[in-house]
């Protein structure tokens, strides 16, 4: 019996032994200035596995290993529930934890105003960087004889509110407040079909179950190079973004005003209350990803806009951007 | 054929030594991922993502395929073995794998399982070579109605798994459901069901949890209850000649491993559906078109075999809509999409013509990684038999163990592992009483799918519930669906009119 | 065994309401144009557990389903005994782990398990109790990178991740 025994003890310890070895150690000493951690750090993602965000963040985490930019790992957290409160609350319970960092998105904003009892105040949070804007466009698929935001205006004046179906995510998230500006600005109705993330709207409207979409540039990239979808106009201001992204007219271009411009902030933050040292360490290696090849080269491919910020003019940003959408969400009858 | 030409190229590059390597790890690493309760493949893809920065992406992606589809195969050890499911996938596995191993065949169950996987493996990779393109039409095809009507089929399928007692088996199936809508309502971003206000609850109840806590702890808590003191989990003594004889009993079950494979990849290229409604539904045909269905659930092995080749079969076929869509049909190959990203790839429907290197590079590898997957976990049979030759003294403080950081590492949150031992005493005291927990299970994992699919539909269609039967696809479905449903009811009017 | 089955219905009935109680919080009904609300779907099937369970009441007077035909006891005293060791050993293993983290607890939980329970030997307990704990280190904090719960001993493992990771 005890032979037994044995024999898958030690196969169990040298199975686990021979996997620890076997991957590739992170043990760079050399820049033990300042603050280092002295474990493992939480990268806290605001959404389920497998969405954008998850896919900025593991993307981030694989740049830091890669280059080694911090001597323990970054090891992501999905903590995604009820559009990112669970991962709010979290946060703020470990107030003075220097091994936990979040990366966000506009959740953020509109997570922490619909769910007041959360209790969490976002300009509280200690600033890391905000390492992009991710933006917007209106897609309608190829096949359609849609070209221009005229021609759209007057499709979905002929097919009624009924009969046209705007894919998004969630309501109260990103995508239905863009729907909702397009909406308001040119006076049309449409039916809002909430899905469980970006990448299943743009399926969709490949598979024409529905007419149009808001999606991120990286959701639609694909099938628009593959000559399936279409994108109509830009949710950024002129001369934001470069590359074949930067070819799509915006909608202040196309004379609409400058007001139809909306981002989804890329930002990482860390909680309240660490020190001074901590959050330098944080925000020199974010700097040192921001300003990798990799990520720059990203943030072109994928319609990103670069727009590094740190410190207070972070949170400055932050409770600004809380403004604004405490006032869109107003506009969409999510809150009072 | 230039098809052909294509898989020799992509066969070059299979077999250059870092990928081939990589294939083995993969495959090694991926088994014991697969075997732990609550580590299955989507846990072993996303740890090991950003170790593929050190390797060139089609490397990469190898070494993650061949990750995939170990913890598919490693999936089948503790459902079998431990009647612990260690991921959705393998639920459908514990209802005739534990028997068979409460008999003392858990070789001949586990040697059934990774053959059945590579059968439904390999089909499922021919499929993909001949008719990738093609088939990723049939994927878009799929809107919110079709995957409702698909949800219905899976639920019909439930029917063939009630126990004797129906207000329980609904019963069963109903609490599955309700757990399913704790967390967030995705349809008005409303949060739904937040008991006490407990943080923890806002991501839902993981379908983990419920069965590590049913099948872990519950499970050992009965056999505790029922051993009454020391015995050991299997009498069996295994030498490779009995391997090589089960092997050859198996050929009764080609029938059977055939039907699991086309149903799993035809289910598995679905977006959103996966490998779990995949294996559930290739578990019911087995059992309805079975000349003896009253065996399945007490160790028939051709239980073992459907859904084992159909899990496997699906998680190649969610890999379609990920590659030519970038759609994840399933978790792992959302993070698998995730990784081709951060290399630098851009999945859709050029990366046929971008990067062919890549696809060949990665649908040659599976067919590799297959091959090495059956002869290691066939090899590794004995290994895993001493192990339930411990005392059950050892094995099940051990289980426990394995259980409470199985339901711990998913969320990284203890409030899963409070959850999870509730659900363990619960579902022990339940079952005691002859509730079935299987339809619990399966429920929480369809739920998700099924609820948001229907609101969309019906938000689409401003209320009408026609949607689902006007549409061909979802009208063929559904009528399948409502037949499946049916039977049982004329079966038992017919019982009530002989009596 | 009768006794069990009728309150163990009684009991989940009470917790079907509470279920339906708890979903009314969002809207159950038909949105015109949209489709049942956010509360539907949870609360009709919780209605559906209570009928289940209102069907097992009455399967319970008719005698109808097995255990409610049963003589036997629910359980003996003997394996409430058992029960209550093994539920109560795991739950105060779960406890721990917030105040004394995984290896902590899991050693002692295995002390008391293999030893007292099990009536095994000192050495195959101590070789237990220790390989445990070190090969989830190794496997789930250094090969797979995910932290477990340490409570207060956290500091401990510090020049453990200096070597290691």
């Amino acid at each position: 019996m005890n032979r037994y025994l044995l024999s898958v003890l030690s196969i169990s310890v040298a199975a686990g032994f021979g996997l620890a070895v076997s991957v590739p150690m992170v043990s760079n000493h050399a820049m033990a200035q300042g603050w280092q951690p002295k474990k493992p750090v939480e990268l806290v993602i605001m959404a389920g596995k497998g969405g954008g965000a998850d896919r900025l963040a593991r993307f981030i985490q694989g740049i830091i290993e890669k280059h080694k930019f911090a001597s323990k790992p970054f090891v992501p957290i999905n903590k995604g529930g009820g559009s990112g409160a669970e991962a709010l609350r979290y946060l703020k319970d470990r107030a003075g934890d220097p091994h936990i960092i979040m990366a966000t998105l506009n959740s953020y904003y509109t997570t922490p105003l619909r769910n007041p009892g959360l209790g969490v105040d976002v300009s509280k949070f200690t600033p890391i960087a905000r390492m992009a804007e991710d933006t917007f466009q209106l897609w309608v698929h190829s096949d359609t004889n849609i070209k221009t935001v005229d021609d759209y205006v007057k499709a979905v004046k002929s097919a009624g509110a009924v009969n046209w179906k705007m894919g998004g995510t969630g309501k109260g998230q990103e995508d239905s407040l863009v729907t909702r500006m397009l909406e308001k600005k040119f006076g049309i109705k449409v039916t809002y079909v909430p899905y469980k993330g970006g990448g299943t709207v743009a399926k969709e409207l490949i598979g024409k179950h529905i007419n149009s979409t808001v999606n991120n540039p990286s959701e639609q990239a694909g099938f628009w190079e593959a000559g399936k979808s279409r994108p109509l106009a830009s949710f950024t201001p002129k001369g934001k973004l470069s590359g074949r992204f930067g070819k799509i007219p915006t909608f202040e271009e196309l004379g609409y005003g400058s007001d139809m411009v909306y981002y989804m902030q890329r930002s990482i933050i860390a909680p309240a209350g660490i020190d001074r040292e901590v959050q330098a360490f944080y925000v020199g290696v974010f700097d040192k990803v921001y300003k990798s090849a990799e990520w720059q080269g990203y943030i072109k491919k994928k319609g990103l806009i670069p727009g590094w910020l740190t410190g207070q003019a972070l949170t400055d940003y932050f409770i600004a951007e809380r403004e604004a959408h405490r006032g869109l969400l107003k506009a969409a009858g999510e809150i009072k | 054929m230039e098809v052909f030409a294509l898989l020799v190229d992509g066969f070059v590059i299979t077999f250059e030594p870092l990928n081939l390597a990589l294939v083995i790890a993969g495959v090694v690493v991926g088994l014991f991922i697969g075997a732990m309760p609550g580590l299955g493949s989507v846990n072993g893809v996303a740890i090991l993502l950003p170790m593929t920065f050190l390797v060139p992406p089609t490397s990469a992606i190898i070494f993650l395929a061949a990750i995939y589809y170990g913890a598919m195969y490693g999936g089948a050890i503790s459902s079998i073995m431990l009647g612990i499911p260690g991921a959705s996938t393998a639920v459908a596995t514990t209802f005739d794998g534990r028997p068979l191993a409460l008999k003392g065949l858990a070789d001949k169950a586990l040697v059934a399982a990774a053959t059945a996987s590579f059968v439904g493996g390999t089909i499922s990779i021919v499929l993909f070579t001949l008719f990738a393109l093609p088939l990723a039409g049939v994927a878009l095809a799929f809107g919110p109605p079709e995957t409702f009507a698909l949800m219905m089929l899976a639920f019909a399928t439930f029917i063939g798994l009630a126990g004797d007692d129906i207000p329980k088996t609904l019963f069963s199936i109903f609490i599955g459901l309700v757990f399913s809508a704790v967390g967030l309502d995705i349809i008005s971003g409303e949060p739904r069901l937040i008991f006490g206000d407990i943080t923890g609850f806002y991501h839902g109840i993981n379908f983990l949890v419920l069965a590590i806590g049913i099948y872990g702890i519950g499970e050992m808590l009965w056999t505790i209850e029922t051993s009454q003191g020391d015995v050991m989990m299997s009498k069996a003594t295994v030498t490779f000649q009995r391997v090589f004889d089960n092997l050859r009993e198996l050929r009764a079950s080609a029938k059977t491993m055939i039907m699991g494979s086309f149903l799993g990849y035809f289910v598995g290229i679905l977006p959103a559906a996966g490998a779990t409604p995949g294996s559930l539904m290739a578990y019911g045909v087995a059992k309805t078109m079975a000349k003896d269905p009253d065996s399945f659930g007490k160790g028939n092995v051709d239980g073992v075999v459907a859904p084992e080749a159909a899990n496997n079969a699906a998680s190649t076929g969610s890999m379609l809509p990920m590659l030519t869509l970038g759609i994840p049909g399933s978790p792992t190959t959302a993070v698998l999409l995730g990784g081709m990203v951060i290399w630098g790839l851009e999945p859709g429907p050029l990366v046929f013509v971008d990067h062919p290197n890549f696809v060949w590079g990665l649908i040659a590898s599976l067919y590799v990684a297959n091959l090495f997957a059956l002869f290691i976990n066939i090899g590794f049979v004995p290994v895993f038999i001493w192990v339930l030759k411990l005392p059950f003294t050892i094995l099940a403080p051990i289980i426990f163990v394995l259980c409470v950081i199985g339901g711990y590492v998913p969320t990284q949150d203890m409030h899963d592992v409070w959850l999870m031992l509730i659900f363990g005493v619960a579902g022990y005291l339940m079952r005691k009483l002859d509730y079935p927990m299987a339809p619990a299970v399966l429920a929480i994992v369809l739920g998700p799918l099924a609820e948001p699919a229907l609101r969309q539909s019906l938000i689409g269609s401003h209320g009408d519930v026609m949607i689902f039967f006007e549409r061909p696809i979802s009208g063929t479905i559904m009528a399948v669906a409502i037949i499946l449903f049916a039977l049982p009811l004329i079966k038992f009017l017919n019982n009530l009119r002989k009596r | 065994m009768r006794i069990a089955e009728f309150v163990m219905a009684l009991v989940l009935a009470v917790f079907s309401l509470y279920l339906m109680w708890k979903s009314a919080e969002l809207p159950i009904g038909w949105l015109p144009g949209e489709g049942p609300g956010g509360g539907a779907f949870p609360f009709w099937l919780s209605l559906g557990m209570l009928l289940c369970c209102i069907a097992i009441i009455i399967r319970w007077i008719a005698r109808a389903s097995p255990p409610s035909r049963s003589r036997e006891s629910f359980m003996t005293l003997e394996t409430v005994k058992r029960f209550a060791l093994v539920a109560g050993s795991l739950t105060v293993m779960i406890a721990l782990i917030h105040v004394i983290g995984v290896y902590g607890a899991v050693p002692l939980f295995l002390i008391f398990y293999v030893r007292f329970l099990g009536r095994h030997s000192w050495k195959t307990t101590c070789a237990l109790a220790f390989c445990t704990p070190v090969a989830a280190f190794f496997f789930f904090e250094i090969a797979l990178k995910k932290t477990l719960p340490k409570g207060f001993t956290e500091p401990l493992f510090y020049p453990l991740y200096d070597i290691f990771l």
